[in-house]
């Protein structure tokens, strides 16, 4: 027993266990929240009928998918339109490996972290141009053109960015860029006189380009091209190509947090009087409220199943509320609950985005991409280059 | 056996097996596919041997970058006119003549120089924190010792790279 709690494989092994079993599911509710988000910036309700206030579409939607006929085009190229969605959901899975969740969990802290990251995204790409190639069917093959030039054109812009954080922080481990940013006592995007900030938003800008969301979901634009690179695909091949995409939004969120945002570390982490504000009584607060939320929402809806799902929902907060009161827990706990803070706000901002602006035509794409964000994210590389070259 | 001996054997064959499928596929994408395992393996290769800044890189500006210009030009290609072509040319003697001339000459210098290839020793896992970064070095050695190279190589880019702007502008009245 003591020789399997000493190897040093141990920890690594049950965090990708737990990364694999989990993030489907917060995939999966992923959806529902940005479903959810999007019918609150319409003015609608979104998906309501399964189970309270939705809260078990994403079961339902999974179950469909998984029970859907698995339709494979006769005139496809069989392996390869077998083989992208895997290839897609393989490197979206394994780019978490160096997600720094918090200074305790984490799979590896290997000190090319935000290369790995990149090279898996660029990898993940081939997914998306294999699956609409070997489809065999014009939209699919426009799609995977499409989604080929456009991340071409947006990995420049998000590599100069993040090269322009990676001299700030002056590491490439992901652990150590935040560690950097407690050590300087501010996070990245607000060092360097604020200078910092505006490789901050082309990175974001970039990033939503990258994952292929609106506005520059042109790969899979429903009203020119049908569905895009997955067109021709149906069922759990399809679910795959989902899972990758929301696993890329949240691992780009979770990079753009560590790299610019200061990953696990807490607002303000070098105030000292902030510590038990920020550190127990707001993730206190914020899981009574979400709670109370979760009782009221049990007393409005009639069915019991409903009652009782409700029920347990506002339990088990109030539950996780408790658990931050504890030292101890809160100690282990309260990096990552900033880290999932941070990334479900850019994740938010994803959706808000999406809600809120219309599809770029194709010229106005790269327009924005070759000469708006790569000049002005070189622009960025070069002056915040000398501003630390003369501070340091 | 060290768990380092099974993954340099598995990279190995790996990048063999992808190389070969590479050269002998009709199909320009299976090529293509199997170029992108192969680069895969090399980069598997160097994680092996400690160079991690390189195997990103190696990801990163191979697979990435090339791989997807590769694709590019493939989707552009008609793949039906392709694969009718043979691939190999008849000129058996020859080849059989260059092959056994290069296997010979690899053979005696290998020979040769056999007292120069030792095992490895297997080196202990390094304790987490202790290593010096594989990138720092490379751009330590690249930003002192290779700085004229290195320079020149950006120079040799960035001509290429006004080159295709130059020929891909449109010339007024050309039609």
């Amino acid at each position: 027993m003591e020789e399997i709690l000493d190897n040093p494989y141990l920890q690594p092994i049950i965090a990708t266990l737990l990364i694999i079993a989990v993030f489907p599911l917060v995939a999966g509710y992923m959806v529902l929240a940005e479903r959810k988000v999007l019918a609150d910036l319409q003015v609608r309700l979104g998906p309501m009928r399964v189970g309270p206030y939705g809260f078990l579409q994403p079961l339902a939607d999974a179950f469909k998918l998984m029970l859907k006929e698995d339709i494979i085009p006769a005139a496809s190229d069989k392996w390869i339109f077998w083989g992208a969605p895997v290839l897609s959901t393989f490197t979206a899975l394994t780019a978490f490996s160096v997600m720094p969740f918090s200074d305790k969990f984490y799979v590896a802290d290997v000190n090319i972290g935000i290369l790995f990251i990149l090279a898996m995204s660029s990898l993940g790409i081939l997914g998306l141009i294999l699956g609409g190639w070997s489809s065999n069917s014009k939209y699919s093959l426009l799609g995977a053109l499409r989604s080929a030039a456009q991340m071409v054109s947006y990995e420049v812009p998000l590599g100069f960015t993040t090269v322009t954080a990676l001299m700030v922080a002056e590491t490439l481990s992901m652990q150590g860029i935040v560690q950097s940013q407690l050590d300087k006592g501010v996070w990245i995007a607000f060092s360097n006189y604020g200078l910092m900030l505006v490789p901050a938003v082309v990175f974001f800008i970039a990033a939503v380009a990258e994952t292929n969301r609106a506005p520059f979901d042109l790969p899979e634009a429903e009203s020119e091209i049908v569905a895009g690179f997955h067109t021709e695909y149906s069922g759990f091949r399809w679910a795959l190509f989902f899972l990758a995409e929301y696993a890329s939004i949240f691992v780009i969120c979770g990079i753009a947090v560590t790299v610019f945002f200061g990953g696990w570390l807490r607002p303000f982490a070098n105030v000292g009087f902030l510590e038990t504000p920020l550190n127990v009584v707001f993730p206190i607060l914020l899981f009574v409220v979400i709670g109370a939320g979760c009782a009221l929402g049990a007393a409005r809806v009639t069915l019991a199943y409903e009652k009782a799902i409700m029920g347990v929902l506002a339990l088990g907060m109030f539950l996780v509320a408790g658990l931050f009161a504890i030292p101890m827990i809160n100690e282990l706990i309260i990096g990552f609950f900033w880290f999932l803070f941070k990334v479900l706000i850019f994740i938010y901002v994803f959706i808000w985005v999406r809600g809120t602006f219309p599809r770029f035509r194709y010229d106005q794409l790269m327009q924005v991409g070759w000469k708006y964000l790569i000049p002005i994210s070189m622009g960025g590389l070069i002056v915040n280059g000398i501003v630390l070259l003369f501070t340091s | 056996m060290q768990l380092d001996s099974i993954l340099f054997y598995l990279f190995a064959v790996q990048i063999l097996f992808s190389a070969l499928m590479t050269i002998t596929r009709r199909n320009i994408v299976y090529s293509a596919i199997w170029l992108i395992s192969t680069l895969v393996g090399v980069a598997g290769i160097y994680l092996l041997q400690g160079a991690e800044f390189l195997a990103g890189v190696q990801i990163i500006l191979y697979i990435g970058g090339i791989t997807v210009l590769f694709l590019f030009v493939i989707m552009l290609v008609p793949v039906s006119e392709e694969s009718k072509q043979r691939r190999f040319s008849s000129q058996l003697w020859v080849v059989l003549i260059v092959t056994v001339l290069l296997t010979g000459e690899l053979g005696y210098f290998l020979w040769q120089g056999a007292d120069s290839f030792q095992m490895g020793e297997p080196t202990p896992p390094a304790e987490i924190g202790t290593v010096t970064t594989n990138s720092e070095q490379i751009g330590q050695v690249l930003f002192s010792e290779y700085l004229l190279p290195f320079e020149l190589a950006s120079i040799l880019l960035l001509v290429a790279m006004i080159g295709a702007v130059v020929m891909a502008k449109a010339r007024p009245g050309a039609e």
